[in-house]
């Protein structure tokens, strides 16, 4: 870390502020400093990846991590309890914009200066003034009787002549996520798009405290049903640099053919769904069909459809035996055959290639102003896969290549889920390859009080932030999940603009973010 | 257009007949087609040949969601059953939620529930729906669906698999004769 040259500078630049807690990542500064060093890091290019608070006794730790080619940087302040005010960071990142209104939800502290301070995590299940995340918060809440709904939530509004409003949701007309969109339209034309969600909030952050660390991995498991290995992977290495543990190589592995699997099963998925969206049935049938014969193989392999429970602290909980290793090789072979097949009369079709090309357009610059991740990311040019450019075991020891294209539309993420589809099949093959004797699971150690980590992987969406703090008798303090959906759900507000309102569908799939991820 | 109808051709029908082939949960004792058939019957008898579900995600993590995609899948083709989904609650039989109910959710799913004419059933789909699962009850999470409205059925799993979906609604045809 300290060969870089940009935190050098960096470091110098604030230097009158700052001190550094460890060499490596985490610097503490002070409060009054943390607005000007958001634009510090701007003018350095960093990019903003998360942002979380914490509770400790009288004063409030405020977190902001920062990437720039795959090197993350971790800013640090604390703010009194009884006074918690903060500069904003919104005010120079785009991105940290409901990432902070999230904290002044669940925290109550005051970003001052941000850009739109209304509520956002929030409905109506808990009164203004309280704050869940704080320790004297009760977890069963003091709410009682009906939650009601959030009727009074200060939309933005347009006036015109022909301007008209389509409230759309929670409940959608689909087998789908709960969450609200308000549209303001001329004729069919989309004006602006408003997201309200916060409907799936389960309180996943609050009732993580005091688990310990199997019964929290089984809980990151279902942060987003759809990325369970993503985030109990991420949640398990923090967990394992917090205490200490390094896994064994065969579970390292056997993680990354779990985590290719989610990503292709979940692709498949998509590209059928896309599809279907534009009503071109046959591809969602056929991937239907493929994605069925995919998750059947992970039952008979894994034990389970949707690969839930598999990774746990330490190691995994599930192993691949030569015989199934065959069968993997023989299923990759086939769906490599398929999918060929398919996808080249997808590309052949002009009512497809009509709907598809130049909709739901997300220039460069907007995606990297809201930090845009995965897919959506490098379909608009964002060149950034935790995998290649921050490596962790087993991809330290792969080449591959990351597909990136610039079109932005949505063509584009969908042609870049099945250039990764066909990126993870080989790597999956290179997995197996490696697939050397060894033990699944490592001796858990109990960590030292205040142990931190924070796991960073590459789920199928995108870049996943996992930070977990633990206070003593091996029991967590904080956890805190960022799914990259956080990032790109305000992407959508902005790529849906100008197209017509029967696309939004469409443009909603192809980005697909998560609603539950983002809830938390 | 030549290579889609080719692919459809080669394709052919993979719908599934009698062997469910490599189910973890089940073997391959379960035969789907045989299962179809008995919903099929209740379905007729009870529901004059057809019954619509509206899902709803009360606050699940989505896992639910997915498997209950499936059931629309080439394999299951649950539609062959009589059994389809709509997009309104005013055109359901059956409510088929899922998730620990969010607090965020509540009136919306109580709501949905007035607004489904009788008579009427709900499913609760998923550990979380069943008893509340990984989440519970919380300052956010009311837990169990039947703690905010009358369940009539339940289908444990996390997720359950298509076929305990399929074995699930057999079930509620079975044992609840009488509409509320």
């Amino acid at each position: 870390m300290s060969s870089l040259n940009w935190m050098a500078d960096f470091l110098s630049s604030v230097s009158a502020e700052c001190e550094v807690v460890q060499a490596a990542t985490t610097w503490q500064i002070d409060s009054q400093a943390w607005q000007r060093v958001a634009e510090l890091a701007m003018k350095q290019q960093l990019r903003w990846v998360a942002g979380w608070a914490e509770h400790d006794q009288d004063q409030f730790l405020v977190n902001s991590c920062f990437e720039q080619q795959g090197r993350y940087l971790l800013l640090r302040t604390s703010i009194a309890v009884e006074h918690p005010e903060l500069p904003s960071q919104a005010t120079v990142y785009p991105a940290a914009n409901r990432s902070e209104r999230h904290s002044q939800d669940m925290f109550g502290i005051r970003f001052l200066g941000h850009p739109d301070n209304r509520r956002w995590t929030r409905h109506q299940a808990w009164i203004e003034n309280s704050y869940p995340l704080r320790k004297d918060f009760p977890v069963q809440g003091t709410r009682v009787g009906i939650t009601p709904p959030d009727m009074h939530y200060p939309f933005i509004k347009s006036h015109g002549a022909g301007v008209y409003e389509i409230p759309v949701g929670p409940i959608h007309a689909g087998i789908i996520e709960p969450g609200h969109f308000r549209f303001q339209a001329v004729g069919e034309l989309i004006l602006n798009l408003e997201e309200r969600l916060g409907y799936v909030h389960k309180g996943i952050e609050k009732i993580a405290e005091g688990r310990n660390p199997e019964s929290l991995a089984r809980l990151a498991g279902r942060v987003s049903g759809d990325t369970t290995v993503g985030h109990c992977w991420a949640a398990c290495r923090a967990m394992e640099q917090a205490a200490g543990v390094e896994i064994p190589v065969r579970a390292t592995l056997i993680r990354g053919i779990l985590a290719e699997r989610e990503r292709i099963a979940n692709h498949i998925g998509d590209i059928g769904a896309i599809c279907n969206d534009v009503a071109f049935v046959f591809a969602q049938m056929q991937m239907t069909r493929l994605r069925e014969l995919w998750l059947r193989t992970n039952a008979t392999v894994f034990g389970h459809r949707l690969l839930m429970d598999k990774i746990v602290p330490g190691g995994v909980a599930c192993d691949v035996s030569e015989e199934f290793c065959t069968l993997i090789k023989k299923d990759i072979v086939e769906l490599r055959t398929e999918l060929a097949e398919i996808i080249l009369a997808l590309d052949l079709n002009s009512s497809l290639e009509d709907r598809l090309y130049t909709a739901g357009f997300l220039s460069e610059q907007t995606a990297a102003a809201f930090g845009t991740l995965g897919y959506v990311g490098r379909a608009s040019g964002q060149d950034f896969d935790v995998r290649r450019d921050a490596p962790y075991p087993p991809y330290d020891q792969v080449d591959f290549k990351v597909a990136v294209e610039t079109q932005g539309d949505i063509a584009s993420r969908f042609w870049i889920r099945y250039k990764e589809i066909r990126v993870s099949l080989v790597l999956i093959e290179k997995f197996i390859e490696q697939l050397v004797d060894g033990a699944l699971v490592t001796d858990w150690k109990t960590p030292p009080e205040g142990a931190e980590g924070l796991g960073i992987i590459e789920g199928w969406r995108g870049e996943i932030v996992s930070y977990i703090r633990f206070e003593a008798d091996n029991k967590i303090a904080r956890f805190y999940p960022r799914d990259p959906s956080q990032l790109n759900w305000p992407a959508l507000e902005k790529l849906v603009l100008n197209n017509i309102v029967p696309d939004f569908p469409v443009c909603n799939k192809s980005l697909n973010g998560s609603y539950s991820g983002n809830d938390l | 257009m030549l290579r889609l109808f080719k692919k459809i051709l080669t394709t052919g029908i993979v719908t599934e007949k009698f062997n469910l082939r490599s189910h973890a949960e089940h073997g391959n004792e379960t035969e789907l087609e045989t299962l179809g058939i008995h919903v099929k019957r209740h379905i007729d008898q009870k529901f004059s040949g057809s019954i619509a579900i509206r899902q709803i995600d009360a606050g699940s993590c989505n896992g639910c969601e997915l498997e209950i995609h499936a059931l629309n899948n080439p394999f299951y083709d649950i539609e062959r059953f009589g059994i389809h989904f709509v997009a309104s609650p005013r055109h359901a039989d059956v409510l088929l939620v899922t998730g620990p109910v969010s607090r965020h959710m509540q009136t919306a799913l109580l709501r949905t529930y007035e607004a489904t004419p009788n008579p009427k059933w709900v499913v609760a789909v998923g550990d979380c729906a069943v008893c509340g699962g990984e989440f519970g009850v919380s300052y956010a999470s009311c837990g169990a669906v039947s703690n905010v409205i009358p369940v009539d059925a339940v289908i444990p799993g996390c997720p359950p698999t298509p076929l305990a979906l399929m074995i699930g609604l057999l079930g509620l045809m079975k044992n609840k004769p009488n509409s509320r």
